[in-house]
This record gives structure tokens, C-alpha cells and sequence, in this order.
């Protein structure tokens, strides 16, 4: 189980978080809604301890994360996948060596066929064909970069997912297909998630409950009915940007086929 | 009207001369934590010892060409300009002592050093201020393994290892093109060369500029070590921790070349 409580952080004199708290129980996903630059990914990053809270507590599998030594903190991270917005993959290493690095057991991490046949597993998981694991990153399209770091981040077999925006900057179909993958694990897996999107429909697709990050603080919280009831002025100018956008997109795809 | 102004100006110069202060003591409190944890991550050598290796075959290859080039050419000037300046004045034999001597106890090390600085100086700190602002970082540390020891002490031991020898190799380059280029211009014979080599040679000499060497790559590597691996906002930040990393290296082996010869050569 993940726990924020009353997480608040500042960068000099920008509030990005104020009084966050939010549960999230084993098994399920929530996605983390919000405009660009509300501090959803500095959440998402307090919860794996990457950065720490200047109040409140993180509690996940029972620790408190801001207050793990060091060797405590790995040792909870190896079971914590973490897919980075931007993939994050390393440029040096092939795409083998990159899920490899993922396989957070040290005995297993110097087994070469257990982790062949790991890295083959995770590239099946994500869709990806097993001859890509010779290809470096600048090699890949974006859609593959960000499946190649979900394949990184559940190489170790982990108990939780954090996904930072794993649609963002995809065409609408790579975003399906990955939100389609994050279903999938969630299903196959059984991990508990947290997803961070500003992408409304996908959230709703994916997550069990969806909660809004609002100006530093957390507005809503429910499953998607319950969001799209909601009369919060907040939750409602969100939700209206998000099917703009989408009518936007709607058109420019008819147009593009048009012409 | 005054008054206010007055305190206004007070503020001004104390927070202009307080920020430079803690942008040093930050700085100086940051490198001192990263070297505890290079110090305390020594001790998972399965971790950076292969990564060592790669790292340091990849700098010692790669800059074996430029430095000897350098090297060879510094010979060459020196030789040139001993022949300017003490030919008919001195024995002969004095070239060889100038040449081998400028070669061991300056040359070689500093201009060795100043090259590095550049190249691998540069290339470390670009390489880790991408790896930072590209999430690369956080990605290893997000999966339980330790900056530190993957990238970091590779990069640091490979250097410490690959420069004294890259300083040793430019040495004897200077000393032989040296030698070369004084046969050539001034006539000079391999037993007067070598009789002024040797007599005034001390075997500290060589401990000198092997110390010199060892320091200088402490230099070249920690310190774009740290800068890139701080390094801030996108591209610009990048840009800006290479050119950090090879100015702050650059003055740091001047710094140390005066301070090492100080203590160990008893100047007074």
C-alpha cells in the first residue's frame, strides 16, 4: 500500500505540493491527473524517495520512505518500478543491457541465462519483437523507447508501478496501445499503480480511481463516474480543456484524411 | 529619503557578497558528501570494475594520439629555443639536462593535464550533465543501484589509473623529439645529450612528476565528475557544466603545479 500524508514541497518560492495526502491500496491504479507543471511527477518522485517531502510522510509497504537510510531506500526501490516520462533509457547501453539493468536481484542480475531469458519475457510483455534487444535507444521511436522502459521497470519483478506520463508526446494510437499495455500488466501482473497523465480519457481507461492535482493540492478523488459527476469548478474546467483537446485532435485527424 | 536608500545599498552589497559565499560553502559541502560516497562505494568493486576497464580503454586510446603530439612538439620547441638561447654561451650538453629536465618536471605533467582537461575533462561532464538532465540518474538510482559506483568511480579511478601512464609516455616523447630536433639543429651527439641528462638528473625528479601526475588526475576527473553530475536545466545547463568542468579543471592543475612544487621541490 502507498500512503502520502499531508506531503507539502517547495522549489525556492514556488509551492508544488501543499498538504498532499492520498492512499492508494494493493493491487489497484490510480492515475494522478493534472495540468502540466502542478507537481504530479514531483509526487510520483516522493514516493520512490527520489526526492523528499519538506512535510508530511510517505509510507510505502509500511516504510516511511523520508526517513530510510540509504541501503533501506534501495532496498524498498528494487521493489518499485519506475517508467520515466521521457523513457530515460541509457544511450550507451543496448536495449538488452538497459532491461538487464532493471533485474534488481543481484544473484539473478549475474545469472546470464536467467537474465536472456528475462529481457526476452519483459520485450514480450511490452509487444516488443525480441530482435530489438540488440538496438541502442537513438534506434528506436518514441512509442518503443517508452515500452522499452516499462520493460526496464518490471525486469525486477516489482510489487508497485509508477508510470510518469506514459503517453505523453505519442500520437493518439501509440497512446492506446501503451495505455493498452498498462492495462494489461495491471492484469497480468497484479502490481499496484500510480499513473501520472494529463490525458483524461486514458486515465479513465486504465485507473481503478482518478485523483486530481489542483494548484498544489489534491481536489478530487474517485473512480471515473464519480469524477465526471463532480461539480467542482476545477474538475469541470479540467475535464472541458480535456475534450476541447480532443475535438481539436478529432479535427485534425479528419482533416489530415480529408486531404 | 536617504536613510532608505542607505539600507536599500546595505542589502544590495550584502546579499550580492552573502550569495557567493554559499554558492562556495554549497559547493565545497557537496563535493566533500560526493567523495565520502566514492570513498564508502569502493567497496562494490563487482560494480565499477568492469566499467573501469571499458572506461579506461576508451580515454587511454583515445588520447594516447593528442598527447604525444603535443608532447613531441614541446620537446621540439624547447629543443629550439635552448639552441637560441645558450648556444656559445654553454657546453652543449646542457640542452640534454634542459630538455630532459623541462620535459619530467613540467612540461609533461602540466601540458598532459591541461590536454585532459579538455578532452576527457569535457566529455565527462557533458556525458553526466546529459545523464542528469535526461533523467538518466535518477532512472539507475530509481532501480536500487548506486550512481556512485556506476558511473562516477569507473570514470574516476580510469583516470587516475590512465593519466600518470598518458604523463609518463609524453615524457619520454619529449625527451626523444627533443633529442631529435637538437641533433638535427645544433649538431648535438646522443653521448653529450645523455651525459647532460644524466648529470643533472635526481631520481625525485621522476617521483615528482609522477605525484604531479597522480594530482593532476584527481583534478581532471572529480572535478567534472561533480559538476555534471550537478548539472541543471536542459542543454544550456549542459553547455555550461562542460565549460565549467574544463575552466575549474584547468585552474585547479595551475593551482596545484605551484602548490606541489613548492612542497616538494623546497623552493624558497
Amino acid at each position: 500500500m502507498i500512503q502520502l500524508l499531508n506531503i507539502s514541497k517547495r522549489f525556492l518560492d514556488n509551492v508544488v505540493l501543499d498538504g498532499v495526502s492520498l492512499d492508494v491500496q494493493d493491487g489497484e491504479t490510480v492515475a494522478l491527473l493534472g495540468p502540466s507543471g502542478v507537481g504530479k511527477s514531483v509526487t510520483l518522485k516522493t514516493i520512490n524517495g527520489l526526492l523528499k517531502p519538506d512535510s508530511g510522510d510517505v509510507i510505502v509497504d509500511g516504510l516511511h520512505v523520508p526517513k530510510l537510510k540509504r541501503a533501506e531506500l534501495q532496498q524498498l526501490r528494487s521493489r518499485i518500478g519506475y517508467v520515466f516520462q521521457y523513457g530515460a533509457l541509457f544511450d550507451s547501453d543496448t536495449v538488452a543491457e538497459n532491461i538487464r539493468l532493471g533485474i534488481t536481484d543481484d544473484q539473478q542480475h549475474r545469472d546470464e541465462a536467467y537474465c536472456r531469458e528475462r529481457v526476452k519475457e519483459c520485450l514480450r510483455l511490452v509487444n516488443l519483437a525480441p530482435d530489438v534487444a540488440d538496438k541502442y535507444p537513438a534506434e528506436l521511436s518514441g512509442g518503443m523507447k517508452k515500452r522499452v522502459g516499462i520493460a526496464r521497470a518490471i525486469a525486477g519483478k516489482p510489487k508497485y508501478l509508477l508510470y510518469d506520463e506514459p503517453t505523453s508526446g505519442l500520437d493518439p494510437v501509440n497512446a492506446d496501445v501503451i495505455d493498452g499495455l498498462v492495462e494489461r500488466l495491471r492484469d497480468e501482473l497484479g502490481v499496484t499503480s500510480v499513473v501520472v497523465s494529463h490525458d483524461v480519457r486514458g486515465s479513465f481507461r486504465v485507473a481503478d480511481r482518478v485523483a486530481l492535482l489542483w494548484q498544489a493540492k489534491i481536489r478530487a478523488v474517485g473512480t471515473a463516474e464519480q469524477i465526471l459527476a463532480s461539480r467542482d469548478s476545477a474538475v469541470q474546467q479540467f475535464l472541458e480543456r480535456d475534450l476541447e483537446m480532443s475535438l481539436i485532435q478529432a479535427e485534425g485527424s479528419q482533416g489530415k484524411h480529408g486531404a | 529619503m536617504a536613510a532608505v536608500g542607505a539600507l536599500d545599498l546595505v542589502r544590495y552589497f550584502g546579499r550580492w557578497g552573502r550569495r557567493p559565499a554559499q554558492h562556495v560553502l554549497g559547493n565545497a559541502g557537496r563535493f566533500t558528501y560526493l567523495l565520502i560516497d566514492m570513498l564508502r562505494g569502493l567497496a562494490e568493486w563487482r560494480v565499477y570494475i568492469p566499467r573501469t576497464l571499458e572506461q579506461a580503454t576508451h580515454i587511454g586510446y583515445g588520447s594516447l594520439f593528442i598527447v604525444l603530439l603535443v608532447a613531441g612538439f614541446a620537446g621540439a620547441v624547447t629543443s629550439l629555443q635552448t639552441g637560441y638561447q645558450f648556444t656559445g654561451t654553454l657546453p652543449l650538453y646542457y640542452a640534454g639536462a634542459v630538455i630532459s629536465e623541462s620535459m619530467i618536471l613540467e612540461l609533461g605533467p602540466v601540458l598532459t593535464a591541461l590536454i585532459l582537461a579538455g578532452r576527457i575533462g569535457a566529455r565527462y561532464a557533458a556525458e553526466l550533465g546529459t545523464m542528469r538532465v535526461t533523467e538518466q540518474i535518477d532512472a539507475l538510482e530509481s532501480l536500487g543501484r548506486s550512481p556512485i559506483t556506476h558511473l562516477l568511480l569507473p570514470r574516476v579511478i580510469a583516470g587516475i589509473l590512465v593519466i600518470p601512464a598518458l604523463t609518463m609516455f609524453a615524457n619520454a616523447t619529449g625527451i626523444v623529439v627533443g633529442y631529435l630536433t637538437a641533433k638535427g639543429s645544433l649538431g648535438l651527439t646522443y653521448a653529450d645529450f645523455e651525459y647532460g641528462a644524466r648529470y643533472f638528473f635526481r631520481p625525485l625528479d621522476l617521483w615528482y612528476s609522477l605525484i604531479k601526475s597522480y594530482c593532476f588526475a584527481g583534478a581532471v576527473t572529480l572535478i567534472p565528475c561533480y559538476i555534471g553530475y550537478n548539472a541543471q536545466q536542459g542543454a544550456e545547463g549542459v553547455g555550461r557544466a562542460t565549460t565549467t568542468a574544463v575552466v575549474s579543471a584547468s585552474v585547479s592543475i595551475l593551482l596545484l603545479d605551484a602548490v606541489i612544487t613548492k612542497l616538494l621541490l623546497g623552493v624558497k
